[in-house]
């Protein structure tokens, strides 16, 4: 043992250091305590609810949107399984690394996969950001594989929307997409977060709080990986109503058959005249809605915005065309019923007359016609005459009465309203003052002018139906989840009472422009007394046209109408055919001759009537021959 | 050798409430291993009990040699040492980037873990045989030597954390042996201005990004912030009574790394609550202050010297762990002392009370 006796000053040092170390610890640890302290219960319910938030997520479990059919059960609008690949961000560490193998594995685009990740970037971090969208098998397969260098990654099962009958009815249908953040603001979408499933046009729009039923959610607890360990509670999605629609796919599939075969871009509605139904309703271009259903890309997206053809456009309901000598059937039952004439009266066709000191040119020299051979041949000079009488005003009070140049109120959004002159309107929108001499260009359906093609179907449903205006719909009625049926109450229609003889004489003069020596014998079908008025709307004026020519533009041809119902004495059809730069109204008649063919046939139960051929060249008839260019261009 | 009659002198209350915190930290260990999936516990419990009890023989093996003996032999222990902390280096398996252990056959263990124990008994040694007069700047040089060559050779594992743990160890024992605290913090001075060198050239990048993250823990939820944010939220979700034994989501869900490791008594915060930290707290503290009564006690310097170093090693352990634990200090490799998981810790950090109960044994003079 070499160990000395300690000194009696180091034994004092050490008395005094361990002394200090006893007072520090008690210090140090008194500290502890506090922090503890603080931490656990100072802070506690902080701390708790963020130990809540890192191990329980909530799932959402979309709703599939609810199915739409056609008036016969036929499905317009389903649902089919996706998979969208998903991200919890919470659980990744590097996020560009993280997208870059993602991309690596699938081969998907990495501008959209980061878009998708910002624009989310504000949502809770434990909800999954969807960054592929019915992702095919192979890339499910790919990311499964690979699970591990991919934390976070979800697989989720979707209901995907399917519209089978992708282009046609397009229009009607509308398409869906994630809601915008201005969308979000406005009281519509209330109650919505970010990221869900909207409609954007069409019924999907229109009807978007009964189709989109309501999300499920579930609650699981995971652990720091992002494993499910067990579920807590799980609300299960219902299923948004399913919509029936008063469209027959039949008589859709036949117009837009129809449309192809003749190959003209335009628009056509097909009423019920007895209640405002809409039987079909066609636009074209068209797109295809499927390609909204998991997420347009941007180059499609552009490419369909971008198209001057602006396929986007619902042309029945946002198109604004002059309506040319369609026109004629609302001075018609204007002059009848303010009775300014009578059926029988006789004008005499020259070829044209000077109204206002200026001449004004018909296509024909008519000879001495009365109202029905005038609507029957179209003839300008006796309706230059008639306008003349009536004045502005008594025409936009009948136009406006028969559903013109104002909204007709379909059950479809972003609906526009075409314009029918007044006095009034010229004062308030020129400041100036009405000139008599513009009354003889409206008079015609040219000038100032111009309707939407679905009110001009409103219009002839109401002539068909003896005055009758309907606001058209395309809703027949919705089931909820309980199969209970609603049908919404069918609004009633704005009555003008029209005398039968102004009825009578009017369907007569449309009877004979389609049965006897008329425009528009191409709409002609034997036994069926179909009645019906053409029309050419001028796109450019004759000065603009001697300017543009030789260039040969089709943008430069002018438009065709038809407008047309049957039978004459029992309405149950009537609608209307827009061909835009159709050239001739005649060239669209064969198109109405087509649904009408169709309806008729399903009506008897017989076999549906095949599909027109594709177009023939345009036959040109005497009357063709007779037409001239002159001041007015109609028929 | 040894004593029967010493068997009387044992403090017993010391080796209570070493029992206990070894119990806690076991039962601990069991909830941070358990998988609430399978309902099972891992085998990294079953092996601290092994450790524990290994541990139980390794220190009443320390307590049967008569410290001054073991103190006179300190050289060549000091030099078994240096020897397996160079195998350790050469030969040693990697671990998390770092050599660390060293196996002979079936045992396996961290040589480093021993350092403090050794050096506080060369030391105790060194400056317990020649404490009349004052000491000579040579005899400053000489235990700075010591010091220097395990914790050049541990800090290459590289394991800085363990190394560190050495300078209180042999610092504290310099102060008692004579050491100006005039001179330390002049050291302390120097070691503040060379701060930014050192964090320059000295750190690796992830020393960098721990330091940095502490300063700020929000600034990178995912990164290096992550262990300290989620021990922050695991202490404080635990409340007064705590979420109750296997309870705790933050320990069981994985929410904290190295739970049953560096993170043990977030572990119990979390599950036991703040109750549960006030009974280990107080039983720290009365461990520490009952180790100090022994160096009071100490018949010579040595002894004094030994068991002071000893408890100073251990109290800057437990201190800076739950510090850390709490969120409230970097995020060090450190374990707990008698909690964590971990067999080379629990067998050294018994081992040191082993040598703390022989210096209050054999206390009086006979």
């Amino acid at each position: 043992m070499t160990s000395m006796p300690r000194p009696a000053r180091d034994d004092r040092r050490a008395r005094n250091l361990l002394w200090l170390f006893q007072n520090a610890a008690l210090l140090v640890f008194a500290g502890l305590f506090v922090a503890f302290g603080h931490v656990q219960i100072g802070q506690h319910e902080r701390f708790l609810a963020m130990a809540a938030n890192n191990h329980q997520r909530t799932l959402s479990l979309r709703a599939p949107r609810g199915p739409v059919l056609d008036r016969d059960g036929e499905v317009l609008v389903e649902n089919r399984h996706a998979l969208n690949i998903s991200l919890a961000r919470d659980q990744v560490e590097d996020l560009d690394a993280w997208i870059r193998r993602l991309v690596r594995v699938t081969g998907s685009d990495e501008a959209a996969i980061t878009g998708a990740v910002e624009r989310h970037s504000h949502d809770p971090s434990g909800r999954p950001i969807v960054i592929i969208r019915d992702a095919s098998l192979e890339q499910v397969a790919a990311v499964a594989a690979r699970k591990l260098e991919l934390p976070g990654l979800v697989v989720e099962q979707v209901p995907m929307r399917h519209y089978p009958t992708a282009t046609f009815g397009a229009h009607t249908l509308g398409y869906i997409g994630e809601v915008t953040d201005m969308q979000l603001a406005q009281p519509r979408f209330e109650g919505l977060r970010s990221g869900a499933i909207i409609g954007h046009a069409g019924v999907e729009y229109a009807y978007n709080a009964r189709l989109m039923g309501t999300d499920g959610a579930r609650h699981v607890i995971v652990n720091s990986l992002g494993r499910e360990i067990e579920t807590i509670r799980e609300v299960v999605p219902v299923e948004g109503e399913q919509l029936q629609l008063t469209v027959d796919s039949d008589l859709q599939r036949a117009a837009e058959e129809a449309f192809e075969a003749a190959g003209f871009d335009g628009a056509a509605a097909v009423m019920d005249p007895r209640s405002g139904e809409v039987l079909a309703l066609v636009s074209r271009p068209a797109y295809d809605p499927n390609a909204f259903a998991a997420g347009i890309d941007a180059a499609a997206w552009t490419t369909l915005t971008g198209d001057p053809l602006k396929p986007l456009q619902n042309r029945a309901l946002r198109g604004r065309y002059s309506p040319g000598s369609t026109f004629k059937i609302v001075m018609a039952v204007a002059g009848l019923e303010e009775g300014v004439v009578k059926p029988e009266d006789q004008v005499v066709c020259r070829g044209g007359g000077v109204f206002y000191r200026r001449f004004f040119a018909c296509h024909s020299t008519h000879g001495s016609v009365d109202l029905p051979q005038a609507l029957a041949q179209s003839c300008n000079t006796y309706f230059y005459r008639l306008g003349q009488e009536l004045g502005i005003d008594a025409i936009h009070k009948w136009a406006t009465a028969l559903g013109l140049g104002r909204l007709t109120g379909i059950d479809l959004p972003h609906e526009v309203r075409g314009l029918i002159p007044s006095r009034e309107w010229k004062r308030a929108t020129h400041g100036e003052r009405w000139y008599a001499g513009e009354t003889i260009s409206v008079a015609i359906g040219q000038g100032q002018v111009s309707v939407t093609p679905l009110s001009m179907a409103v219009m002839m449903s109401a002539v068909a139906n003896g005055g009758r205006v309907f606001a058209p719909r395309v809703l027949r009625g919705s089931f909820d989840v309980g199969a209970s049926r609603t049908s919404p109450e069918p609004p009633a229609p704005s009555v003008v009472q029209l005398k039968p003889e102004t009825v009578a004489a009017v369907r007569q003069g449309l009877w004979m422009a389609v049965n006897g020596i008329g425009t528009a014998r191409r709409a002609r079908l034997p036994g069926r007394d179909v009645i019906g008025k053409t029309g050419t709307a001028q796109v450019v004026s004759l000065s603009g046209r001697r300017a543009a020519a030789g260039t040969s533009d089709r943008d430069l041809r002018d438009h065709g109408w038809f407008v047309f119902a049957a039978p004459r004495d029992d309405p149950r059809i009537a609608g209307v055919v827009f061909a835009e730069h159709g050239e001739h109204g005649y060239l669209a008649a064969p198109i109405a001759r087509h649904v009408m063919e169709t309806f008729f046939a399903k009506e008897e139960k017989r076999p549906l009537p095949a599909s027109p051929l594709p177009a023939t060249p345009p036959v040109t008839t005497a009357a063709d021959a007779a037409r001239t260019v002159g001041a007015s261009g109609a028929e | 050798m040894f004593e029967h009659r010493l068997a009387v002198y044992i403090d017993w209350l010391l080796v209570g409430a070493i029992g206990i915190l070894s119990a806690i930290g076991a039962a601990m260990v069991f909830s941070a291993t358990y998988d609430p999936t399978s309902g099972s516990v891992g085998p990294a419990f079953y092996r601290q009990l092994v450790a524990l009890a290994l541990g139980g023989v390794a220190l009443i093996a320390c307590l049967m040699v008569d410290y001054r003996t073991l103190a006179d032999r300190s050289f060549i222990i000091y030099a078994g040492l240096v020897t397996l902390l160079a195998l350790t280096l050469l030969a040693g398996t990697e671990q998390g980037g770092a050599q660390r252990w060293v196996g002979i056959g079936p045992l396996s263990g961290q040589p480093s873990e021993l350092g403090r124990l050794v050096l506080a008994l060369v030391l105790a040694s060194v400056y317990g045989r020649s404490n009349s007069g004052p000491r000579s700047l040579r005899d400053w040089l000489v235990g700075g030597a010591v010091v220097a060559l395990p914790f050049v050779l541990i800090a290459r594992q590289p394991d800085l954390g363990t190394a560190v743990t050495l300078l209180p160890v042999c610092l504290t024992i310099m102060v008692f042996a004579g050491l100006r605290v005039r001179v330390l913090v002049t050291l302390g001075l120097l070691a503040v201005l060379a701060t930014p060198l050192v964090w320059a050239y000295g750190l690796e990048d992830y020393q960098q990004r721990r330091i940095s993250s502490f300063l700020d823990p929000e600034q990178d939820p995912q990164g290096a912030g992550y262990q300290q944010r989620q021990a922050r939220i695991t202490v404080g979700s635990g409340g007064l009574t705590g979420r109750g034994f296997l309870q705790g989501t933050q320990n069981q869900y994985n929410f904290l790394p190295v739970a049953h490791n560096d993170f043990i008594f977030s572990v119990l915060a979390e599950e036991l609550g703040f109750a549960g930290v006030s009974v280990a707290l107080v039983l720290y503290l009365f461990v520490i202050l009952r180790s100090l009564d022994a160096a009071r006690v100490a018949r010579d310097s040595t002894g004094t010297y030994l068991v002071a170093g000893i408890v100073a090693g251990f109290a800057f352990q437990v201190v800076y762990n739950i510090t850390m634990s709490a969120g409230l200090a970097p995020v060090k490799g450190l374990t707990l002392p008698l909690m964590s998981f971990g067999g080379s810790s629990i067998i050294a950090t018994l081992m040191g009370f082993g040598l703390i109960l022989n210096v209050r044994m054999r206390r009086f003079r006979n």
